[in-house]
């Protein structure tokens, strides 16, 4: 049961790092164009550099 | 370029341009200009590329980016590059663009209360399956201090969770309690609250059972129902709201004898402005200067033009025709026609607001059920066992069991589907309760110009003409800019004719045009110019020489699908009706084409109102399909309404349905839809209280542990949502 001490908060922080990379996301407008995101993949452009 | 519009530029610390960004921010924002434009035709990654590369290769443009999704570009532009700069540099390589109205499209721009919920679902998805991880090491048999700890780590998780996720339900429940009603939110926070409470204090207690879980699952499954429905509007209302910033609100004002572009909200009374030929007239006016003819189809649905001179009196909507005028502004915002008309539709409206969805309907009969099989199941049970600790317990299991979460996917669930499929073929559903009504309706009403046909003249049997009349016509029509005009030399290209040589034409604003064709004098237009009598139907006159003038006949063509709709209609058993703002002939010939045996001509937009009243009193559920500022209140009046997107800003923000193609097919698939939604709708409210029957009586004698409200709770749920999806 010790081993609970540990995993416990591991399962917690990595639950609630997923959270907070979600929250990034909706906060930096990454869903308003989910038509256009399945589309930019395929384009070639910056692919070696990104946009400035 | 600003921060705020480019957050990804400022946010991305080792991205070496962050400095030049703001160098270049600094120097150009006080001339930046944020242009929109629509793109109906982009559809894939190469559409994105060649719009965004071109965009940005144009001088002054400083960025450039395509939103796939809403079908649109947004520009960071300097000030001086206009909009009609960049839609012709699209249309150059092919891409059809439209500028949309900065002020209309920057309230969807950022979607805040979607992203809100969107947060509350995520903090609730992740809390609830933390929560159910712990849970299940509870049921799988951890015992004592290991359960207690479990319990507790699940409270500190559940308690920050539920106040935060939880807000929507709290604050709709409070707002009903307050106005002393009951709606489906009430039980819903009854159901968090006590579940919290009673856990929590088994958990002090050190007891077996506490339903965190069924708490956060609740809340979890809930908030998407919210957010589904939030969706399905939010799409509806961006979409309704393009097709009202394509209309750009602008008027072209005399400043020291020069036309300026100049919003319409700053015109002032009295104020001169110019209306050139083929826009709509801004404002109500008195034409002071100019001769033209002016289409009144949108206000009045008549389709034959009207002669306009000096001190002919003008109202908003109408659409010049052949020459420039100059209108002096006589009424403005609050007093023009179109405002009138906007408060004959709130009068109207008020008797829609009365309209009791399917949800409401089963939340006035869940709600006090509910509470009451409560109450009773604490009350037996104290009486019972003598133990508040246990009759709490069992109120609480049973205000989980019967919560609605079923009930509350229900409806968002099969409106999501329904909603989805009937956009994409080209139906914007913009009111929520749209598909119920649809489906209760027995009776359409059409309007004729604009609806079932295109409101544009196509020439009556070309080939009965004179060639050589039919040339010399077409060498006049080539030189003016009207419709009528226009239509007749697309159809003489069609059989092959051309112009004959006539010289020295001339347009005469408001009357025709004339020429001289071998040395005879030559003359096209309105027939008492011309010296012709004047007939019934839309028709324009050719004089040549002495001989007797020829009218050229023409007819409004029909939209597409129009007969189809009707035909499906009735066979759907539906009665249809025609009601016009145009003269007897044209309707009837439109009727008896269309083999509608119910019309009525010369109808004023009063008339369409009682008439669309008389047929509710009599107990009919009315669909109006009509276009025109005429329409507007019958749109209102009708139990549900339609209007194309080529209608007048006012009769689409006035229907519940736009359609969005030019095809009229769509409405009849609409109707079945609807039909077809609301039938799973009433399913899925089946199927939500088989679950309860079956759950109630385990919950009241006792037996409800957090597992089986876990089960019961899910598998409901998303029953519900398949049978949703099941909708064809």
């Amino acid at each position: 049961m010790d081993a609970l001490v540990f995993l416990i908060p591991i399962s917690l922080i990595l639950g609630g790092v997923g959270l907070g990379a979600f929250i990034y996301t909706v906060k930096s407008n990454q869903y308003d164009d989910p038509d256009g995101n399945s589309q930019r993949i395929l384009s070639d452009a910056y692919d070696d550099a990104p946009k400035e | 370029m600003t921060a705020a519009v480019h957050p990804s530029v400022s946010a991305c610390p080792a991205c070496a341009a962050g400095p030049a960004a703001v160098a270049l921010a600094e120097r150009d924002t006080p001339k930046e200009a944020r242009i929109t434009l629509s793109l109906p035709t982009a559809h894939c990654a190469a559409c994105i590329r060649s719009v965004e590369e071109k965009l940005l290769g144009h001088p002054g443009v400083d960025d450039a980016r395509v939103n796939l999704t809403l079908k649109r570009a947004s520009i960071d532009a300097d000030i001086s590059v206009t909009p009609d700069a960049l839609v012709s540099l699209l249309d150059g390589i092919g891409y059809e663009a439209h500028e949309l109205d900065a002020g209309t499209i920057a309230v969807t721009e950022t979607d805040k209360a979607g992203r809100e919920l969107l947060m509350r679902l995520a903090v609730a998805g992740f809390a609830s399956m933390n929560v159910m991880l712990l849970s299940v090491s509870v049921w799988s048999g951890a015992a004592d201090a290991t359960r207690d700890m479990f319990h507790w780590i699940s409270a500190a998780i559940t308690l920050p969770t539920i106040a935060f996720s939880g807000q929507p339900f709290f604050r709709s429940a409070w707002g009903a309690l307050r106005n002393a009603r009951l709606n489906m939110d009430v039980p819903i926070v009854l159901a968090i609250l006590l579940a919290v409470v009673t856990s929590l204090w088994e958990t002090s207690l050190s007891g077996d059972h506490a339903y965190f879980d069924a708490a956060l699952a609740l809340t979890f499954f809930l908030l998407a129902g919210r957010y589904l429905d939030h969706r399905t509007r939010s799409i509806a209302r961006s979409a309704a709201e393009e097709l009202a910033a394509l209309e750009v609100p602008r008027a072209l004002l005399f400043v020291d004898g020069q036309p300026v572009e100049t919003p319409i909200a700053e015109v002032q009374m009295g104020d001169l402005l110019l209306v050139r030929p083929g826009s709509r007239m801004p404002v109500d006016g008195e034409i002071i200067e100019g001769q033209s003819e002016i289409d009144r189809s949108l206000l009045t649905g008549e389709t034959l033009p009207v002669f306009a001179e000096k001190g002919t009196l003008v109202s908003s909507g109408e659409i010049n025709l052949t020459g420039p005028l100059t209108v002096r502004a006589n009424a403005i915002g609050q007093d023009s026609s179109l405002h009138q008309m906007a408060e004959l539709v709130a009068v109207a409206e008020s008797g829609r607001s009365r309209y009791t969805s399917l949800a409401d309907k089963a939340a006035k009969l869940y709600a006090p059920g509910v509470h009451i099989l409560s109450a009773l199941s604490f009350v037996g049970w104290l009486i019972y066992s003598g133990d508040v600790r246990t009759a709490l317990n069992i109120a609480a299991a049973v205000l989980i069991i019967t919560c609605p979460c079923a009930l509350g996917l229900a409806v968002p669930a099969v409106t999501t589907a329904a909603s989805g499929r009937l956009f994409k073929r080209g139906l914007l559903i913009k009111h929520s309760t749209a598909l119920e009504r649809l489906a209760a309706v027995d009776t359409v009403v059409f309007d004729k110009t604009g609806t079932l046909t295109n409101g544009t003249p196509v020439l009556k049997d070309v080939h009965s003409y004179d060639p050589r009349d039919l040339s010399v016509a077409m060498a006049l029509a080539l030189g003016s800019g009207h419709p009528l005009a226009k239509s007749l030399v697309d159809a003489a290209l069609d059989t092959g004719c051309k112009p004959a040589k006539v010289e020295a034409i001339k347009e005469i604003p408001g009357f025709g045009t004339k020429g001289v064709w071998q040395g005879i004098p030559v003359a096209m237009g309105r027939a008492a110019w011309v010296g012709a009598k004047p007939l019934a139907t839309t028709a324009t006159y050719l004089k040549i020489g002495d001989r007797d003038p020829i009218a050229f006949r023409f007819v409004d063509a029909t939209r597409s699908g129009a007969g189809t709709v009707i035909q499906a209609l009735k066979t759907a058993g539906k009665e249809v009706i025609l009601l016009s703002g145009d003269t007897a002939p044209a309707v009837e010939a439109l009727a008896e084409k269309l083999e509608i045996t119910r019309w009525t001509a010369d109808a004023l937009p009063d008339d369409k109102v009682k008439r669309i009243q008389e047929l509710t009193a009599n107990g009919r559920k009315v669909l109006m399909v009509g276009d025109g500022l005429n329409d507007t209140a019958a749109l209102t009046a009708a139990h549900v309404s339609i209007s194309p997107a080529t209608a007048l800003d006012a009769a689409r923000v006035a229907s519940d349905i736009v359609l969005l193609g030019n095809d009229l097919g769509p409405i009849s698939d609409a109707l079945d839809t609807a039909t077809s939604a609301t039938k799973r709708i009433r399913e899925n409210f089946r199927i939500a209280t088989i679950y309860n029957v079956v759950a109630v009586p385990i919950a009241i004698l006792g037996f409800a542990t957090p597992l089986v409200a876990a089960l019961a709770m899910s598998a409901s749920s998303i029953t519900v949502s398949l049978n949703a999806l099941r909708l064809r």
